[in-house]
């Protein structure tokens, strides 16, 4: 079986969002432990260093060209595959099925992804892009993204839009997680218990956490 | 439990052929019995059909105890109606009250093209089987029942997926029509077992690939198909069957 095959296969198709899926979880832990660094009550400068870091260092700035290219694979290969499932059942009953057997949020991927999407297009607009052009996309000078995260949180709409992508993002993760590594072929109920607490835990905290920062900026506790 | 009668409604879906567009006809349904089952409930409206001329339902049936897997209704927005792990044939009248309303349609799926009313052709289930769910034997004299030994925990796994028997309410049931539920059970049962070992490789390739080109979807997880199989197939196969085609592709030339 030629790579070509194997990965434009049904299964095939579900490794990749497995795959790049994970990689973007293990870039949520990396992103929310930086911006943990607001909590310093230092007036931003531990976390200034830590953004100053992602942003002039070239490992990490390589890394975000990956970081790019797997966000982008999953979103297109998410919507070949929701619309290509979409395709598989013409004609459709008329009485829907519902939630007789599976929860909404694992069967509504393709609209909570859908949702991430539309606040990811905000997010890098409002910080990583005014940053980065201020760069000339390569190692210029940065802006002070902790001043500019407390002037864009001062807005009442910025923060419950952000909030209401972080909902969003633990309803994708809830069922993200743990389908994630049954895709990957984890059918040891040992494991397969422990990854489904983890990624409860993961979807309530993570979520939670980066929730917590527009909402200390606007109520100012930092 | 008390035997009573009751009057009901059925909204059926009726359908001349693969070509027609179909549509729902209702039909009121008298005098039926709690102690009849869900065929034999269809039976009496199309005796009924048949003596005023009408075009009786047609519908798949075969054992009749729940082990074939050739009844195949969508009953009130669930294959094989509203009990667990049940066939249609094996629900019976007791599940409703006098007065309700019923809506049966058949499995939706592109890869089940509606022969006839409830009716689906299901073939595209047995060409996956024929792309691998077999095992190489070697012919002349039966082997020994206990010549190889097995694992009692890799048996008790081989035959819980082994108790598939291809009905179809996985992809029914599934909101990509993915087929993955009934190929993972096929695989597993042949995968967990010695006898299985010879083809391992090429059957989960095979048989996947025959699924993709037979038109089903790819799976998500939701675990709608678990909740709806008859015969309580894990979606733990699923995962199982993820890992056969995975390996299998990788070390593949």
């Amino acid at each position: 079986m030629k790579w070509s095959e194997m990965f434009t296969s049904s299964i095939g198709k579900k490794l990749v969002m497995s795959l790049t899926g994970i990689f973007l979880i293990l870039f949520l832990i990396v992103h929310v432990s930086l911006n943990a660094c607001i909590w310093a009550m230092d007036g931003g400068e531990m976390f200034n260093k830590g953004a100053h870091f992602m942003g002039s260092n070239v490992v990490p700035r390589i890394l975000e060209v990956g970081l790019f290219a797997g966000l982008l694979l999953h979103i297109i290969q998410g919507f070949m595959l929701e619309f290509q499932n979409r395709s598989k059942r013409r004609q459709g009953y008329a009485v829907a099925m519902g939630s007789k057997g599976s929860k909404w949020y694992s069967r509504s991927m393709g609209i909570l992804g859908s949702l991430i999407l539309i606040f990811l297009v905000v997010h890098i607009s409002d910080f990583w892009f005014p940053n980065r052009s201020n760069q000339g996309f390569l190692l210029g000078e940065e802006i002070n993204l902790y001043d500019k995260m407390q002037v864009t949180f001062q807005e009442l709409w910025v923060v419950i839009l952000y909030i209401a992508g972080c909902i969003s993002l633990a309803w994708h993760l809830l069922h993200g997680f743990q389908s994630a590594f049954r895709t990957l072929g984890v059918s040891n109920k040992k494991y397969l218990a422990l990854l489904n607490a983890t990624g409860i835990g993961f979807s309530i905290i993570i979520p939670f956490v980066f929730a917590m920062m527009p909402v200390s900026f606007y109520m100012g506790w930092v | 439990m008390e035997h009573y009668m009751m009057n009901l409604t059925l909204k059926v879906w009726r359908q001349k052929n693969a070509n027609d567009k179909g549509g729902f006809e209702s039909y009121p349904v008298k005098n039926i019995s709690s102690e009849m089952s869900f065929l034999e409930m269809i039976d009496v409206l199309n005796e009924e059909l048949i003596r005023d001329g009408k075009d009786p339902i047609a519908f798949d049936h075969d054992c009749r105890e729940g082990i074939c897997g050739a009844c195949s209704m969508y009953i009130d927005g669930r294959p094989h109606g509203p009990w667990e792990q049940n066939t249609t044939c094996q629900l019976h009248m007791r599940a409703y009250k006098d007065g309700d309303t019923i809506t049966i349609e058949p499995w939706r799926a592109n890869a089940f093209p509606v022969i006839k009313d409830l009716i689906v052709d299901r073939s595209a289930f047995d060409r996956i089987i024929q792309a691998g769910g077999y095992i190489s034997v070697n012919t002349g004299n039966a082997v020994d029942a206990n010549a190889m030994p097995v694992e009692k925990d890799k048996a008790d796994a081989a035959f819980a997926a082994a108790a598939c028997i291809g009905c179809g309410a996985c992809v029914a049931a599934c909101k990509n029509s993915s087929a993955l539920l009934f190929v993972s059970a096929k695989v597993s049962h042949l995968a967990l077992l010695p006898q299985g070992s010879p083809e391992r490789k090429s059957r989960a390739l095979n048989m996947v690939a025959q699924m993709d080109k037979e038109g089903f979807g790819a799976c998500t997880n939701t675990g709608a198909c678990e909740a709806v199989c008859p015969k309580g197939i894990s979606i733990t196969n699923i995962a199982r069957l993820n890992a056969e085609f995975s390996l299998a592709a990788l070390v593949s030339q």
